[in-house]
């Protein structure tokens, strides 16, 4: 056998190895382009998710205004920090919505007391009927919602206060 | 208290494994004497492990909320069963798993090989402890399974409903007897080329730990397929997702070697093509831990996606293949090729075994790994779907399995006799296959007509090595031979069958409605809430029939509460021609439900077929270690070469 096919088998692997060293140190984007982004709403009306407040439907949307359109439940762990990040948005002047999925108004109010309430308006899905016609496959997620009430940007997972700036960026587009 | 037994056990077996590997250096130095000792650090370090998972499986069993894994991956509510699966299933736990397979390996192996030269063994072992050292390396800094949480919450995060079914308890860990089992092949290889001792004999030491874990690897991708096939609810029995091609990939190495080794221990012959397949076929089994485990690919089989793990689990398997290939190339010239063959001969049969072989492992290698650099190079998202790996996979195992009918029937060295001839009947057999495929049903695809002929050839002449003796006088291995390759023929016959012959019916139906899907009435007669353990569901009720008596399916969709998702529950009904799959889905505005339907005729024969080639393997196992230890005790006694 000569030397050069001696060789090879690790010549072969250590290319493979480089390019795997490259790919994780590229880092990964697990950015998957939104199909809904341009489209409007998808047309809804749903009942209120905690007493106190206003429900939602597509009407709330059309007032000219950019708004964040936040799908969140009270079971949710990862959408207590959330909150936080969306209260924070608010004071800066963003008109946040929500959707709480699969949810009890009880549930929803006992979140908001003990977490705080950045919403100005919450939706109840129970069976995440909507959810799953806005095409979100899980809790939380956030979409940014024109004045004409088209999506122009959807949000996989929580918004974390590094997102802020880039959130408003999009709200700006979005007037 | 448990968890820190676990995790002390652990660093104590770490420590051992660098003990063990310092040994190595010390007895190949000069000092044959340590051998001793080095087999009993070996099976103190694998009973070390034994103890670490023992304790993992015991806080799972408790539910001890302070120890994170079992908060992120277990409930109070979940059955018991699954509450102890669940240490395996999630990363941690699965990986311990992994050393505690890989260390006791290294401890059967220390405790039950004679057939290797003591020098071979030294090194095989120190090449088992730095394998296992990289490995709890792994687990001590980067996953740790016994971390602590302060204060303990009072209740755990559940599990992944898909992940509570028999199926899925015991699929993870089958795989990994196998994957892991090779690992004894990879180090046998590295000792015998470090040693320069590759012979008959190293083969004849590493075939029981091929075959091994070879026929766990059969098993649990036969178990894989069957639980995707009925707990997804797609219908399917393979998708060739990455992490199927994950375990596919060791499985085709395996097997290649499986092959190759005979020559080398028949022979003396094919040895540094075999020394490479040992190398290559725990590098796979690495290669798809790294796969599944970093994240690196998307997968329907979601994991975490984690890039310091990733980065870990590379640069380990980065240094043990470079650091056996390395070996390889410089010790490959010393491997002098054995005793000769012509063209026609058993050795040329099972070199052609494995080309083939190999190159189905290049195609599913590079399909599976293919995306990933073109989206590093031109930032496109794509994935390389079942139509490549069809078109390149199946062709090449037809003409395999075409080939396999022959191969057994060689002669070693040179064949002189006419042995086409005595493949009439399967031919035969064959042709009338293809003639009545066309005949009956003249639409279906080429793939599977052929896949139809083949299968009626080979599941004759695989019979052929039997036929003309007495078959209760063949050898075991030889029965072992014949089952397996029977079992590629049941196996080849059910999957064409499934493709050409399968109705599917997808419809909105009402109550009372009926509908049609092959030659069966399905009529849907009510839905009903239902209520489990820790889910809730809807169930329908379903009333088929075919010319007799009704059959009742209830198959359901499940809602589990913690985490909240929701599983399609098939039901399926078995018959000896095929099986009726239904699956409830939504309901829609109108008060009708999804409804689908499918008749697969003969499909249970590719499970069938799958056990029916991991019996082969323990037939043939069975085999050789029954016949090995017959010879020692007629040589006078085994225990004189013990510690020889």
């Amino acid at each position: 056998m000569s030397r050069a096919v001696r060789f090879a088998p690790l010549a072969v692997f250590l290319v493979i190895v480089i390019a795997l060293i490259w790919r994780l140190a590229t880092p990964t984007s697990t950015f998957v382009p939104s199909r809904l982004e341009g489209k409007p709403l998808p047309a809804f009306d749903l009942g209120p998710g905690v007493d106190t407040k206003p429900a939602l439907s597509t009407r709330d949307f059309a007032d000219g205004q950019p708004h964040i359109l936040n799908i969140f439940a009270s079971w949710c762990v990862p959408c207590v920090s959330e909150v936080k990040v969306l209260q924070e948005l608010k004071a800066r002047g963003a008109a946040i919505e929500g959707i709480a999925i699969r949810d009890t108004p009880e549930d929803v109010a006992a979140f908001l007391a003990r977490n705080g309430d950045p919403y100005d308006r919450i939706g109840s899905d129970p069976q995440s009927a909507l959810q799953i016609a806005l095409g979100s496959s899980g809790v939380p997620e956030s979409f940014i919602i024109d004045g004409r009430g088209v999506i122009r940007y959807q949000h996989i997972g929580p918004i974390e206060r590094s997102d802020i700036g880039m959130i408003e960026h999009k709200l700006e587009q979005a007037r | 208290m448990i968890a820190e037994t676990g995790l002390a056990a652990l660093w104590l077996a770490a420590g051992l494994a660098a003990y063990q590997l310092f040994l190595m250096t010390m007895a190949l130095r000069s000092r044959v004497e340590v051998a001793r000792a080095m087999r009993a650090v070996a099976v103190v370090q694998g009973a070390l492990t034994l103890i670490a998972f023992a304790a993992l499986l015991l806080v799972f069993a408790r539910t001890d909320l302070s120890v994170a894994l079992v908060f992120e991956n277990s409930h109070s509510a979940k059955p018991f069963i699954y509450k102890v699966a669940g240490a395996w299933g999630n990363h941690e736990g699965s990986m311990l798993m992994w050393v505690m397979i890989l260390s006791v390996a290294g401890a059967f192996l220390a405790l039950f090989s004679r057939r290797t030269s003591e020098r071979t063994l030294i090194a095989a072992l120190g090449s088992q402890a730095a394998l296992a050292l990289g490995f709890y390396a792994f687990l001590l800094i980067a996953s740790n399974p016994f971390a602590r949480l302060n204060p303990a919450p009072l209740e755990g995060r559940g599990l992944n409903p898909l992940l509570q079914d028999p199926g899925l308890a015991f699929h993870p860990p089958t795989l990994y007897f196998g994957y892991v089992g090779l690992s004894i092949a990879f180090s046998l290889a590295v000792g015998a080329m470090f040693t320069n001792e590759v012979d008959a004999k190293l083969a004849r030491a590493m075939r029981p730990w091929v075959l091994g874990a070879w026929i766990f690897l059969t098993l649990g991708i036969t178990a894989g397929s069957y639980w995707a096939y009925y707990e997804l609810g797609w219908g399917g029995y393979w998708f060739w997702d990455p992490v199927e091609n994950a375990s596919l990939m060791p499985w085709l190495a395996a097997t290649a070697l499986l092959h190759s080794i005979n020559v080398l221990a028949a022979r003396g012959a094919l040895k540094a093509w075999t020394m490479m397949l040992a190398v290559i076929a725990f590098s796979m089994s690495m290669v798809g831990t790294f796969l599944v485990r970093s994240g690196i690919l998307t997968s329907v089989h979601a994991f975490a996606i984690d890039p310091e793990r990733g980065t870990f689990l590379l640069a380990l398997l980065g240094i043990y293949v470079s650091a056996a290939f390395t070996l390889f190339a410089l010790r490959g010239a010393t491997l002098k090729e054995g005793a000769p063959f012509e063209l026609v001969s058993r050795e040329t049969g099972l070199v052609i075994n494995n080309l083939i072989l190999s190159v189905v492992l290049g195609t599913v290698f590079v399909g599976t790994l293919y995306p990933l650099f073109v989206e590093a190079v031109s930032g496109e998202k794509l994935s390389v779907g079942a139509p490549y790996f069809n078109a390149v996979a199946g062709p090449l195992a037809l003409i395999l399995a075409l080939l396999v009918g022959i191969g057994p029937l060689l002669a070693w060295r040179r064949e002189r006799r006419p042995v086409l001839k005595l493949l009439t009947v399967p031919a035969l057999l064959g042709a009338s296959a293809l003639a009545i495929t066309i005949i009956v049903v003249p639409s279906i695809g080429i793939l599977p007509r052929l896949g139809l002929t083949v299968g009626a050839y080979l599941a004759a002449a695989s019979i052929l090595p039997l036929v003309g003796r007495n078959p209760f006088r063949a050898p075991l291995a030889t029965w072992g031979l014949v089952v397996s390759h029977f079992g590629i023929a049941v196996a080849l016959v059910g999957m064409a069958a499934n493709t050409a012959f399968t109705s599917e019916r997808l419809a909105v139906a009402k109550p009372g409605e009926v509908l049609s899907v092959g030659p069966w009435l399905v009529q849907l007669e009510d839905v009903t809430p239902m209520a489990g353990k820790n889910w809730t569901a809807l169930e329908a009720q379903l009333r088929a029939t075919r010319g007799s008596g009704p059959i009742i399916l209830k198959p359901q969709t499940r809602y589990f509460s913690d985490p909240p998702t929701e599983t399609n529950e098939a039901a399926i009904q078995t018959f000896w021609n095929g099986q009726l799959y239904t699956i409830v889905g939504k309901a829609d505005d109108t008060g009708g439900w999804q409804l689908r339907l499918w008749w697969k005729p003969f499909v249970t024969l590719i499970w069938l077929g799958g056990a029916l080639i991991a019996l082969g393997g323990a037939l043939a196992l069975v085999g050789r270690l029954l016949r090995g230890r017959l010879r020692r005790v007629a040589r006078g006694g085994w225990r004189r070469e013990r510690y020889a």
